[in-house]
């Protein structure tokens, strides 16, 4: 099937550590984005079930328009005008590398609509009452929804949000797009530059692979242990 | 202490309160009770404004429910409340539960908070359950510490939203002598049950309610040895049969 293809896997030993740093960028966008996707995302799921209406109609456009858009496009997008944007408002010297921050930002600002569509159905997962109960205690709204409601949602929602984090952590490789080494920037980079290309990215995958493979075997797990608890 | 002056509510054209008025004295214990649907649970939790109405006026001690400027949250603090489901938070302690808006609402400081839980929850005879979840008690055992959560607050009253009705039967008196115990202290009380023997040797006075209206108002002694209307005579007869 690969024909006379010899595989050498001698250039990953010596690219350890270019990897691993690629690695760490993408660690570091998907923490960023986990945290300040659950930030902005539940406050986005709480506009959406506010009965202020204008509140709620510009939640559900913003969840819509993040939803209906492919991440690779708004990556690019974030890629072309936020380094700009930076640029003037923080008074960078033109050519600034803020491509981290730019993919970050893009990240966030996307992952946030799935996030708030998560926690907008675990907010509706806490029965009525519950805030009735928060309310008629003389608790004002964001007292209640801070300690009655969210820790129930969050309880409820845990798996689906790690789950959400590991399809976040695959999609932080697209950000290639902007030429930022993170951990399959770098694989590619090693590839391409010592012509072991179907190596780098296949060792790429593997790691990949054993990385989501075990975190979603520790949802299970975790799922598991709340059903019997 | 609670005052309720022609009340009407509706979802849109559905009438659900129609005129309502009544009033519970201080110490006075009532029972609100009618067919499902009559909306004396809606009634209820119009007094400390989770409901709101549209027409009319309710005040508490005082204080207008239906006046936009009246702090909801300040008045509903000393408005004790319990749900029919209970609605302790699962996701904390039972002392926790009872700490919670002291300190939130009250701001008690944590110690003053568990002290006084802890005192009505010996009240309520739970006191060795403190650190259990909820999800560990008995439907009774939730009830009673759903009353003691509301008494934590020092509330002026005590409004019960049909506090036994999803209890298993042998778990009904345990709640039933609670609420006596609390009447007879003299706390003022206002409860939607269908129990008509707490009524009985418990209430002062009973309201029927049927589709939206008060039906009946009268001293309990008036109320079950002579319902006026022919729409109470029947309640009763159907639910004293048994």
């Amino acid at each position: 099937m690969f024909g006379s293809y010899e595989f050498d896997w001698s250039s990953i030993p010596g690219s350890l550590t270019f990897l691993g740093q690629g690695l760490m960028v993408s660690l570091e966008i998907t923490a960023l984005a986990i945290v300040s996707g659950i930030v902005w995302g539940t406050l986005l799921a709480m506009a959406r079930l506010s009965s202020i209406k204008p509140l709620a109609w510009a939640a559900a456009a913003y969840v819509n328009l993040f939803r209906a858009i492919p991440l690779v496009m708004v990556l690019l997008w974030f890629f072309l005008i936020v380094p700009k944007f930076l640029e003037s408002f923080l008074g960078l010297p033109p050519g600034s590398d803020v491509r981290l921050a730019s993919a970050m930002i893009g990240f966030a600002l996307f992952e946030s609509a799935y996030y708030a569509e998560i926690i907008r159905a675990g907010i509706q997962s806490v029965p009525k009452g519950q805030l009735a109960a928060a309310h008629a205690l003389g608790m004002s709204y964001p007292q209640a929804m801070l300690h009655v409601v969210l820790p129930q949602a969050f309880r409820n929602m845990v798996p689906l949000l790690l789950t959400q984090a590991i399809i976040l952590f695959q999609d932080t490789s697209l950000v290639y797009v902007s030429a930022l080494a993170d951990f399959f920037g770098a694989a590619y980079k090693v590839g391409d530059r010592d012509g072991r290309l179907v190596e780098l990215v296949l060792f790429a995958g593997a790691v990949y692979f054993v990385l989501c493979f075990a975190a979603s075997q520790a949802v299970r797990y975790y799922q598991k242990r709340l059903q019997t608890a | 202490m609670i005052t309720i002056d022609k009340v009407s509510k509706h979802y849109g054209n559905f009438q659900v309160l129609t005129d309502c008025s009544t009033h519970v004295n201080k110490g006075e214990v009532v029972v609100v009770c009618g067919p499902s649907g009559s909306g004396k649970s809606t009634l209820i939790k119009c007094v400390n404004g989770l409901e709101p109405f549209q027409q009319g006026d309710i005040h508490v001690n005082g204080t207008s429910v239906g006046a936009a400027k009246t702090n909801l949250s300040k008045l509903r603090a000393h408005v004790g409340m319990v749900f029919q489901h209970f609605e302790l938070f699962p996701h904390m302690t039972i002392r926790d539960n009872l700490s919670l808006a002291q300190i939130k609402v009250l701001k008690r400081d944590k110690d003053e908070a568990a002290e006084k839980g802890i005192y009505f929850l010996d009240r309520v005879g739970l006191k060795a359950h403190a650190h259990k979840f909820p999800g560990q008690l008995s439907g009774g055992q939730q009830q009673r510490v759903a009353i003691a959560r509301a008494l934590a607050m020092d509330p002026i009253c005590m409004l019960f939203d049909e506090p036994t009705s999803a209890l298993d039967p042998e778990m009904i008196n345990e709640v039933l002598d609670v609420m006596t115990e609390l009447a007879q202290e003299g706390m003022t009380m206002m409860c939607v049950t269908h129990e008509m023997g707490f009524a009985k040797r418990v209430a002062h006075r009973v309201i029927f309610m049927d589709h939206g209206k008060i039906v009946e108002d009268d001293n309990k002694e008036a109320f079950f040895a002579n319902p006026r209307s022919e729409r109470a005579q029947q309640f009763l007869a159907k639910i004293l049969q048994h």
